[in-house]
């Protein structure tokens, strides 16, 4: 009797929901590297399930193993009937949906489309960037505060702009600190298996630390685990990436330059859900809080007061537009 | 011929019940791996099955992944005659890839459209043929080993594009290394345009043009390995270089020929996915279908017939595996990549497991030697 009584409580519950909430389907499409990649996909991935606890909403996703896949996928979550899943957003993780998301949205221009690290101009389409070169800066200015020898690492992942992007900041933010510091830079490949390399990762750390380097920048995606753990074996240090890494080597991981990939993913969730939702370009940057260095009690012993000091006096700066960071891919 | 044995069994025998054997034999272990993680395997099969033939859009992405694996399939195959295993049918398709582009982006508005597609068939497989004529170069004339250089010059071709794309054909100020649109005069009509013509309608996918180029190779490899004189010659060498030696057929020459028609075949993979698809330049837009060529070669006995079926399955296997991550998100994208494994296994590396057993069972005894 109890149990029925609570159902029907439950159906009743179920019922007053207003209906638009309950025909609001989010979507999000995962890139090759794939959810769990313990970097990029997988804070988009945390943003997705970040709203699926609050709001109870459950979401559609799916994971691209090729390029066809891209427009396959787009058309499929948007599409109402015929096979469709009638997604009313549907983000797209990473700047290489950018040329497909430009034809599949004027398919579909009542759904709403979210791209990752990418601009699409279209009606419907939020795109979603990160001024990582300012969030590297930062990393870069550390790097050179912690490090004794004036030398510091640099692991790029693939050799694509985006990643010369992260490189630059953080050159400019060691020699911000020290105008000899010598800045190391490798990239782990050209393919996108460079991604997901962590042994070729190590051997470039360590071939680092060997010319010299007492800090190394891992922006490499799962290659950088690799990094991480080298300068933990070598007992020298390293800075994480995207996720917030610094509790993967207590004590050896510097700090990490996080990219709020799960806020953006949640924001755009919310907001449609909200009927806030807008298009346009949206530039996350220290500002916005998109982008920073991590500081939590596994590194606030490598991070002293003196460094934290200068470190947000060159936020306020970079904010204020007295320090400009140089942006690679801007041309 | 041995006396008072058994003989052949049919041909048949060995063209359809032995790869369908492998290929239930497959099916049955994956619905077990299925279950094992909670799914029904029933389910799964039917997803499989309407998802890669069940409605027009579906035929239509099968088909396409089917004319990739056609010709990559063929270049493994034509390699296989004449005794060389060509690894590198990935990296032949990605230059062929880049041939292919760099004709659309020079002609695409300058040319009509009949002409740029002659100039890019024959851009996309002279860069392939050129990327396969090293490697064969090499053993032909050095002895290095065709299986090693090409698996190097997969990485030299990834390492090459990379280079292309992130500081050649970019367009400036943006992300994703890709170069711009074609013009729209360059782009391959689709299935749905093609059949529209002559007033059939289907849905819309990324079928096209190039189906057709796809089999006209294969009836064009078939013809020329069994019914030429280089294409005997060719088969020859691949049986055995002294036999060919002895009868006046330079191995060389074969071998560098093999190994070029081999890359012209695999870089006509550019003329669906660059031409067809995606109407610009792009990185790793090949995924793989290299490498699913060799699985296509063995599977389908380096007949052209069987490699169409092969790469008709593996398209579908293809297909279905994506609607699987759809339909199905319980089962994860490395599931999928599971199922296709084991059919990969099943009809590639385990193909003698069935074979003998079935040959025994239908071949004709022969008449016992007087």
């Amino acid at each position: 009797m109890i149990r029925k009584l609570v159902l029907a409580s439950l159906m009743a519950a179920g019922l007053a929901l207003p209906a638009a909430a309950q025909n609001f389907k989010p979507a999000v499409i995962f890139d090759m590297g794939g959810k769990f990649d313990k970097s990029f996909n997988e804070a988009a991935y945390n943003g997705a399930e970040r709203f699926k606890k609050e709001t109870g909403i459950s979401y559609l996703e799916f994971e691209v193993t090729n390029e066809a896949q891209r427009t396959q996928a787009m058309q499929r979550m948007a599409r109402t009937g015929g096979g469709g899943m009638g997604a009313s957003i549907v983000v797209c993780i990473g700047f290489a949906f950018g040329t497909t998301l430009e034809a599949v949205s004027k398919e579909f221009p009542n759904t709403k489309f979210v791209i990752i690290d990418s601009v699409v101009n279209q009606p419907n389409v939020q795109s979603v960037v990160f001024r990582e070169h300012e969030g590297s800066f930062l990393v870069g200015m550390a790097a050179a505060m912690a490090s004794k020898t004036s030398k510091v690492g640099f692991v790029g992942g693939m050799d694509i702009p985006l990643i010369r992007k992260f490189h630059k900041g953080y050159e400019e933010g060691a020699m911000h600190v020290n105008k000899n510091v010598r800045v190391l830079m490798n990239m782990t490949g050209t393919t996108p298996a460079a991604w997901n390399d962590p042994t070729k990762g190590g051997e470039l750390a360590r071939s680092q630390f060997s010319s010299g380097a007492d800090v190394i920048y891992a922006a490499a995606g799962a290659t950088g685990l690799g990094v991480l753990q080298a300068a933990k074996d070598a007992g020298k240090l390293s800075i994480g990436v995207d996720s917030n890494q610094n509790h993967l080597h207590p004590g050896s991981v510097l700090t990490s330059m996080v990219k709020r990939v799960d806020v953006a993913v949640y924001n755009a969730f919310k907001s449609a859900q909200t009927n806030t939702w807008k298009p346009g370009v949206q530039s996350l940057g220290l500002k916005e809080d998109g982008v920073g260095y991590a500081l939590d009690s596994n590194n606030e012993k490598l991070i002293t007061a003196d460094m934290k000091a200068k470190l947000d006096a060159a936020k306020a700066d970079i904010i204020a537009g007295k320090i400009k960071v140089t942006d690679v891919t801007a041309k | 011929m041995t006396s008072g044995g058994v003989g052949k069994a049919p041909a048949w025998v060995d063209l359809a019940l032995v790869p369908l054997v492998n290929l239930v034999a497959a099916l049955i272990v994956s619905g077990i791996v299925v279950a094992a993680v909670g799914q029904s395997p029933l389910q799964a099969l039917e997803v499989l099955v309407t998802g890669s033939f069940g409605y027009g859009e579906a035929i239509g992405y099968t088909l396409y992944y089917t004319t990739n694996f056609i010709f990559t399939g063929l270049a493994v195959a034509v390699a296989f005659h004449a005794g060389l295993f060509n690894i590198g049918g990935e990296g032949q398709a990605y230059i062929g890839g880049l041939g292919v582009g760099i004709a659309c982006l020079a002609l695409g508005g300058i040319l009509p459209f009949p002409l740029i597609f002659l100039v890019a068939i024959a851009m996309g497989a002279a860069f392939g043929a050129g990327w396969a004529y090293i490697p064969g170069w090499l053993q032909a004339k050095r002895g290095s080993h065709v299986v090693i250089t090409t698996i190097m010059f997969n990485f030299i071709a990834a390492a090459l594009m990379t280079y292309i794309m992130v500081y050649v054909l970019i367009v400036p100020g943006q992300q994703s290394p890709e170069s711009r649109g074609f013009d729209p005069s360059t782009f391959l009509p689709t299935a749905k345009q093609m059949l529209g013509w002559i007033g059939i309608e289907i849905a819309a996918s990324p079928l096209n043009l190039s189906f057709l180029v796809a089999l006209v190779a294969a009836a064009a490899v078939w013809v020329f390995i069994w019914y030429t004189h280089l294409g005997y010659e060719l088969r020859v060498v691949g049986k055995s270089e002294r036999a060919a030696v002895y009868s006046g057929i330079s191995p060389d020459r074969h071998i560098i020929l093999a190994m070029a028609i081999s890359g012209g075949l695999a870089g006509l993979v550019g003329l669906n996915e660059i031409m067809g698809v995606q109407h610009r330049l792009l990185l790793n837009f090949t995924g793989g279908v290299g490498f699913v060529g060799i699985a296509v070669a063995l599977m389908g006995r380096s007949h052209p017939f069987g490699i169409c079926l092969a790469a008709l399955l593996f398209g579908a296997l293809y297909q279905g595996g994506s609607e699987l991550a759809f339909s199905m998100p319980q089962l994860s994208k490395e599931m999928v990549v599971v199922i296709q494994g084991l059919v990969i296994l099943f009809c590639g590396a385990l193909e003698h497991m069935f074979r003998p057993r079935l040959e025994r069972l239908f071949a004709k005894p022969l008449p016992a030697k007087a």
